[in-house]
C-alpha cells in the first residue's frame, strides 16, 4: 500500500487550519530550521547539499541490509512504534532549486519506500512528523495533515530552497490534507501522486498524472499475506489469555478441582486455541474474497467451523462427543472474533459498517462461547 | 478478481450537484474509484465501494460532498479499545498500541 503498509485513512481528524498560521519563534531554534544539527550518525545520510536555506542532508536512494532487516522486523511487530526518522527536508541525488519535492511520513518504512523509488532522480524529500505512523493512518489521525504540512514548509524554509511552488503528496495523504487550504496558507500547490511509492517513477514519466490504476487502493493476496506476521504477534495476547483461562478452568471436575488435570489439559487446549487462531488470523485474511458474505466476523466463523469440523472428522479433537462439540463452537467463535479484528487492517471498511457488523457479531460470538461452556458443564455433570 | 466490498447500506456519501464545480479533485483523491469525471461532469459511480475515508470531503473546495466520517476508523479492534478506555475508537496511539502504524 505504497507509503503505508496498513489501512487506516479514516477521516477522523478534526484539525482546523487557522489562516494566520505563524510558526512560533522558538520553533525555529536559532537560524537553520528543523534540520539544525545534521545527524551524521544515520546510515542513510551520505552528505549534504548547500541551499539558500542552509545545508540539507543528502540521503541514499539505495537501501542496505539494515534497512531490509528493519523492514522485516516491523512486519513482525518488533519495535514498530520506534521505527522513525527525523522530520525535515532531505535531498535525494543532487537536487537544485527547480527539483520536485516529494512529501512522506516519518515512519521509516514509508521513508525507505519513497527514497528507494526515487533512485536516479534528483529531488527533495519533505518528511512530516507523523509520530512514526504511516501516511494513510497518520492522515486519518490528522498528523499527516494540512497543519503539519504548512508548519513543516515554514520550518524548512522551503520557499528559499526551491523557486517553484509545487509539492507531490502520496494520494492517501488526502484524508488529512486539504490541498486548497495548503495553497491558500503556504502558496504551495499540492499534486496528489500515486497511492504506492513504487509507481513514483511511472507517475513522473507520465508528466505528473496518476493513472486510474495508480490511484486505486488494492488488497490482493500478497497485500494480505504481508499483514499476517504482525497480526500473529499483535493478537498473541488473546491467544495466551484464552489458553490460560481455559486451562485453569479445565481443572474443574465432579469432585472439585484438580491441578494435575488442568496441567494435563494444557496441550490439548493449546491445540484448540491454536486452531481458532490460525483460522481467524491466517486463513480468513488469505481467503478473504473467496469466503461468502461481506461480514468479516461471519467469514471467520465459517472458516473456524470448517477447520474444527475437519479436525473432528480427522479424529484430531480430544475428548468425547460432547467435548468435541464444545471445541467446535469455541474454535468458530474465537476465529470469528479474530477475523472481525482484521477489519482495521483491510483497506475498504467504513466505521459505520464495522459498527453495524459488531452489533450482531459480538452477541453471536458470546452465544457460541456460552454454548461451548454449557456443553462442558453438562459433560462434567453427567 | 472481483473488487472487495463492504456494507453499503450504512454509507452516508452524497454529492450536491448544485455546489459542485466539477474540478475533479474528488476523483483524484478517492482510493476506490467512487467518482468519475466524464464530459466535464463529476458523478458518483461506485458508491458501494466507499469506505468513508473522508479524502474527497476534505479536498472539496466547494463543500459539495456530504459525508459523515464518524469518529474513528473502520476497525473493530479500535472500537473495542475505545470501549475499554471509554473514548472514541482509537488505536492506542503511536506510544501505546503497535497495531496501527
Amino acid at each position: 500500500m505504497g507509503c503505508s503498509d496498513q489501512k487506516c485513512g479514516c477521516g477522523n481528524s478534526n484539525e482546523l487550519v487557522s489562516l494566520q498560521l505563524k510558526v512560533p519563534a522558538n520553533d525555529y531554534g536559532c537560524k537553520t530550521p528543523s534540520n539544525d544539527p545534521v545527524p551524521t550518525s544515520k546510515p542513510y545520510i551520505i552528505g549534504g547539499i548547500e541551499t539558500r536555506a542552509g545545508e540539507i542532508p543528502q540521503i541514499s536512494a539505495r537501501l542496505d541490509w539494515k534497512d531490509y532487516l528493519g523492514a522485516f522486523k516491523v512486519r513482525w511487530g518488533i519495535r514498530r512504534d520506534q521505527y522513525r526518522v527525523d522530520p525535515g527536508l532531505y535531498a535525494v541525488g543532487i537536487p537544485n532549486d527547480r527539483s520536485d519535492i516529494f512529501v512522506t511520513a516519518n515512519y521509516k518504512f514509508s521513508f525507505d519506500l519513497v527514497r528507494k523509488n526515487l533512485n536516479g532522480v534528483n529531488a527533495w524529500l519533505l518528511v512530516l512528523d507523523t509520530k512514526g505512523v504511516n501516511v494513510w493512518c497518520a492522515a486519518g489521525k490528522g498528523t499527516f495533515g494540512t497543519k503539519e504540512l504548512v508548519r513543516r514548509i515554514q520550518l524548512t524554509s522551503l520557499d528559499k530552497v526551491v523557486i517553484h511552488r509545487r509539492l507531490i503528496l502520496p494520494q492517501l495523504g488526502a484524508t488529512g490534507v486539504a490541498a486548497h487550504l495548503v495553497k491558500e496558507v503556504s502558496g504551495f500547490t499540492v499534486i496528489y501522486g500515486p497511492v504506492r511509492a513504487t509507481d513514483i517513477p511511472a507517475f513522473v514519466q507520465a508528466n505528473y498524472k496518476a493513472s486510474k490504476e495508480m490511484r486505486r487502493v488494492k488488497f490482493d493476496w500478497y497485500d494480505r499475506l504481508k499483514l499476517v506476521p504482525n497480526d500473529i504477534i499483535y493478537n498473541m495476547r488473546y491467544l495466551l489469555t484464552m489458553l490460560i483461562v481455559i486451562s485453569v478452568l479445565s481443572g474443574i471436575n465432579a469432585n472439585g478441582y484438580s491441578m494435575q488435570q488442568a496441567l494435563r489439559n494444557i496441550v490439548p487446549i493449546a491445540k484448540i486455541v491454536a486452531a481458532g487462531y490460525i483460522a481467524g488470523i491466517v486463513f480468513t485474511p488469505l481467503l478473504l474474497p473467496y469466503i461468502p458474505t461481506r461480514n468479516f466476523s461471519f467469514k471467520g466463523l465459517i472458516l473456524g467451523a470448517i477447520v474444527s469440523m475437519l479436525l473432528f472428522l480427522n479424529h484430531s479433537l480430544d475428548g468425547g462427543l460432547m467435548v468435541n462439540f464444545a471445541e467446535i463452537f469455541f474454535i468458530s467463535s474465537f476465529s470469528s472474533f479474530l477475523a472481525m479484528n482484521f477489519t482495521g487492517a483491510s483497506t475498504y471498511t467504513s466505521l459505520a459498517g464495522v459498527k453495524k457488523e459488531m452489533k450482531i457479531a459480538i452477541p453471536v460470538q458470546v452465544i457460541f462461547g456460552a454454548i461451548a461452556v454449557m456443553l462442558l458443564v453438562l459433560e462434567i455433570a453427567i | 478478481m472481483e473488487r472487495l466490498r463492504y456494507f453499503s447500506e450504512v454509507l452516508t456519501l452524497d454529492l450536491i450537484q448544485e455546489k459542485c464545480n466539477n474540478c475533479g479533485m474528488c476523483v483524484k483523491v478517492c482510493p476506490h474509484e467512487v467518482f468519475e469525471l466524464k464530459d466535464k461532469k463529476v458523478r458518483i459511480i461506485g458508491r458501494d465501494f466507499c469506505m468513508e475515508c473522508g479524502a474527497c470531503k476534505r479536498n472539496c473546495p466547494q463543500g459539495a460532498i456530504v459525508l459523515d466520517v464518524g469518529d474513528g476508523c473502520g476497525c473493530a479492534a479500535g472500537i473495542i479499545q475505545g470501549a475499554f478506555n471509554g473514548t472514541a475508537p482509537t488505536c492506542g496511539g503511536p506510544d501505546k498500541g503497535t497495531c496501527c502504524n
